[in-house]
């Protein structure tokens, strides 16, 4: 079931969200939400939706069950959603003329009268929310408690008044429905109830204090900020030192500081933001520093679209950076996989002394939905650094081109680290046989790093024909299309939640396919540039999304349905 | 021989004469006078010939960025409040590249000092102007002679509220020494402005010229009267030399951070929480 509610910015659509994705949750039901919005504080129109589902729910779709307007032009970028299974719910005033034909079932409820009723305007979202936790069977008493929950900030005479307009939606609801106009029973599961609800932010917040984060230095940018909040509001229990600065640039200036004084460090940002950090990732390389970087893409160039999404940074993450020097780059596609490689990336960078990239981008972060658990049993906590003795030497050379990392303050040993071309004992030198050596000492540490890289997950017959390749956040999307499209006997899924260095398994998978497939959220298929020349394996087709908008299950199943049965025409076997 | 000179010769990178040798003495000879034990003093650098500095002591360093060494400072000593932190470059680092972070290391008042070599030109890169050149300068780029008001990181920093304020002559070595220990030892963002004489491409600004344009404030003097110091800092004229401004009232930035509140480890020395951990998962099940 999705439902699809459209409004302005400062309407509560936010509010509305958190209250009925923890209710239906509470209650039993499987559920996703996403929020698509302008950048803007008030006006516009921004959309959210909410899917409950006896199944599990990961994805955003283009199908829309019950849509429920808030304002006058809440249904103008909607129509092409809109099909005549569309129910509209709400004011009749909000619902475009077209649908009032007698054709589309529209459920008019007075939201304006009972909202103006109920004390003004501001309370029309929470008429709404009653009538939908009435309309699928919400315990009165739980769609209470989660409305005391979320608005109990607002103080007890406007909690009351909310409570008021959300008891009013709920006897609404009584009878709205005719019989078969749409199914709203959906069956409920206890083990959902207890189950972890969240967006990706608090994955990656979560999987970085699992990794040992203990310093957090960033500027505010979408998509990247929820994380830096994150760690600003934990920071007084887990001990993070958190620091908005200046800029990009001493940001992570900030971070790399911090790994040398032995501080875990992290900085949170977005393509713009990582833009101005590039000079100093290449001091990270050269000066041997672990680094991680939450790196959240949105849609450039430049500005771009600022609260949209993408997956557009990958060579951007990948080229980044004068000089050579290892790196690492992961793409989370789940909440479990945001969790654990934020926890790994602290762990490679710790242990490779390089910077590690996690890519995510604004659907990863902002997408919200119930898991089963988080693993916490692997939680990191290894130190890879050393105590120094008197003749310490921060870049000896080794035959894994790791050098012991000691830390100042710690140990007899002095802690010289610089960014001209060094010693082993860290001082400026122009030797070119010492410079040679430094080179190739650093890049031997891709050795290990290989050795270490996670493998694709394939999904999906191990004798498939047909292979479509995805990464970081686009999983989903294409589990659910493929679903869809019911090719579950010759068609399996290559994801990959890391992106750089590749697994060598890469290239069987790949080999194997009759046809490959890739599916990325941007216009000049990175991914698939990337193992063509890490592999030299050439895709066949591309299913590639840039409008801002996330992949949607339908984007899958009706690209793919083309493009399977185009070829097998071309090949005269249908 | 002092615990921050290496028991071996040392290639020093600089030209004969050059104001460094005796701003690097000063700076040895201070850190020698206060005791402090070299396995916690860090020194944080940027990039040009006074960045090289630290290589020529016995310490701990972090040759950065060319600009970016007031954030990487700022860091270090707020992972580990333990370490003595000195951020020493020169004034195209400090006030040209770096000029944001200057003003923000200010505004954060961590407990660091800042030494600045400030000779009035960009050396390294062969004479052109620096941020503090003078009027009429005459380089290889600025070929009509420099037009820009020169910076004046004495007044900015006055006006920023700065909580130590002080300008050396790099030719007076025991003064420089005592201005240094000075501002080490003060709780707080500290900077020292010092005059640096550059013998190959600045023959304007020689050491005689520094010497006959400036002066040293006198015991009468009240560095914590800002408003007198803001006009020291910006009177016509010869340059005082001395702590110009002191302001013991300001917080300080790795004082008021949250991550110490309870627990005063550095963080080298801290684990994963697996309580809050926990909690913080169980409190996204209800």
């Amino acid at each position: 079931m999705s439902i699809v509610f459209s409004g302005q910015a400062g309407q509560g659509l936010q509010t509305l969200e958190a209250i009925l994705t923890r209710m239906f949750k509470r209650s039993g039901c499987n559920v996703f939400s996403y929020s698509e919005y302008m950048s803007r504080i008030r006006g516009g129109n921004n959309s959210t939706q909410v899917r409950i589902s006896s199944r599990r729910v990961f994805c955003y779709t283009r199908r829309i069950d019950i849509f429920v307007p808030l304002h006058q032009d809440a249904m103008e970028r909607f129509h092409d959603r809109i099909t005549p299974e569309t129910v509209i719910m709400g004011e009749r005033s909000f619902i475009d003329k077209r649908y009032l034909d007698g054709h589309h079932p529209v459920l008019e409820v007075p939201i304006n009268d009972l909202a103006r009723e109920a004390g003004g305007p501001v309370y029309a979202n929470t008429i709404v929310l009653g009538i939908l936790a009435g309309l699928f069977y919400v315990d009165k008493g739980l769609m209470d408690d989660e409305i005391r929950m979320i608005l109990s900030g607002l103080g007890e005479e406007r909690l009351q008044k909310n409570l008021a307009a959300a008891a009013t939606g709920y006897e609404r609801s009584k009878g709205l429905l005719k019989p078969g106009q749409a199914s709203v029973s959906i069956e409920r599961t206890d083990e959902v109830k207890h189950e972890i609800l969240t967006d990706g932010i608090n994955v990656v917040g979560l999987g970085g204090l699992a990794g040992g984060c203990t310093f957090v230095s960033a500027y505010p940018m979408s998509p990247s900020t929820g994380v830096l909040v994150f760690f600003t509001k934990k920071a007084e229990g887990s001990g993070v030192v958190v620091e908005q600065a200046e800029d990009e640039i001493s940001a992570i200036n900030m971070a790399i500081g911090s790994w040398y004084a032995g501080g875990r460090g992290l900085v949170t940002t977005s393509g713009g933001g990582y833009a101005l950090m590039v000079e100093a990732l290449s001091l990270a390389g050269c000066i041997e520093s672990p680094l991680v970087i939450h790196l959240g893409q949105r849609p450039g160039p430049a500005t771009g679209l600022p609260t949209r999404t993408e997956q557009a940074d990958l060579n951007f993450a990948l080229y980044s950076g004068h000089g050579e020097f290892p790196r690492v780059i992961l793409a989370p596609g789940t909440h479990e996989q945001g969790f654990s490689l934020m926890r790994h990336a602290f762990y490679l960078a710790d242990k490779y002394q390089v910077p590690v990239f996690v890519l995510t981008d604004q659907y990863f972060l902002e997408r919200r939905y119930n898991i089963p658990d988080m693993n916490l049993d692997t939680v990191y906590d290894q130190h890879f650094m050393i105590k120094t003795d008197r003749d310490y030497r921060r870049y000896a050379l080794t035959e894994s081109g790791v050098s012991p990392r000691g830390i100042p303050g710690f140990g007899e040993g002095r802690v010289r680290v610089d960014s001209d071309e060094h010693t082993e004992d860290g001082f400026i030198t122009e030797s070119f046989s010492v410079r040679t050596d430094m080179v190739n000492k650093r890049l031997r540490k891709l050795d290990g790093l290989r050795k270490e890289a996670i493998a694709p997950e394939l999904f999906g017959p191990g004798d498939y024909r047909n292979l479509v390749v995805c990464w970081g956040s686009s999983l989903h999307a294409v589990q659910e299309g493929l679903d869809m499209l019911g090719r579950a006997d010759d068609t399996a899924i290559l994801h990959f939640s890391q992106v750089y260095p590749l697994h060598p398994s890469a290239s069987d998978f790949l080999e194997k396919a009759h046809r490959k497939i890739i599916v990325e959220s941007n216009a000049t298929s990175q991914f698939a540039r990337l193992i063509r020349s890490e592999t030299g394996i050439v895709f066949d087709d591309k299913i590639l999304k840039f409008s801002g908008l996330p992949l949607m299950p339908e984007d899958i199943c009706e690209s793919l349905s083309d493009m399977l049965e185009k070829k097998e025409t071309t090949h005269g076997r249908v | 021989m002092g615990v921050y000179d290496f028991e071996h010769a040392i290639d020093i990178a600089w030209c004969p004469g050059c104001g460094n040798f005796r701003i690097l003495k000063s700076v040895k000879d201070a850190l020698e006078e206060l005791e402090l034990d070299p396995r916690i003093v860090v020194f944080v650098s940027g990039i040009g010939q006074a960045a090289k500095t630290p290589q020529y002591m016995d310490v701990h360093y972090f040759n950065g960025l060319h600009g970016r060494t007031l954030p990487a400072a700022t860091a270090i000593k707020a992972s580990n409040r333990g370490l003595t932190v000195i951020a020493e470059s020169g004034d195209g680092d400090m006030y040209g590249e770096g000029g944001n972070h200057f003003m923000h290391a200010i505004r954060r008042n961590p407990d660091i000092t800042n030494i600045v070599h400030n000779n009035m030109v960009y050396a390294l890169t062969k004479g052109q102007a620096s941020p503090t050149t003078r009027q009429g300068f005459v380089t290889p780029v600025q070929t009509q002679g420099v037009t820009e008001e020169p910076f004046n990181p004495v007044a900015v920093a006055i006006a920023l509220d700065a909580s130590f304020v002080a300008r050396a002559f790099a030719g007076d070595a025991r003064q420089t020494t005592d201005i240094i220990k000075k501002a080490v030892t003060h709780k707080g963002y500290a900077l020292v402005d010092i005059f640096q004489p550059c013998v190959t491409y600045n023959k304007v600004n020689t050491y005689a010229w520094f010497k006959e344009n400036t002066y040293y404030l006198d015991d009468t003097y009240d560095p914590s009267d800002r408003e007198a110091a803001f006009r020291k800092a910006t009177e016509p004229g010869r340059f005082p030399l001395g702590v110009i401004y002191l302001n013991r009232n300001k917080s300080v930035f790795e004082e008021t951070l949250i991550a110490y509140r309870h627990d005063d480890r550095p963080l080298y020395q801290r684990t994963v929480d697996m309580g809050v951990l926990k909690d913080l998962v169980d409190s996204m099940r209800t």
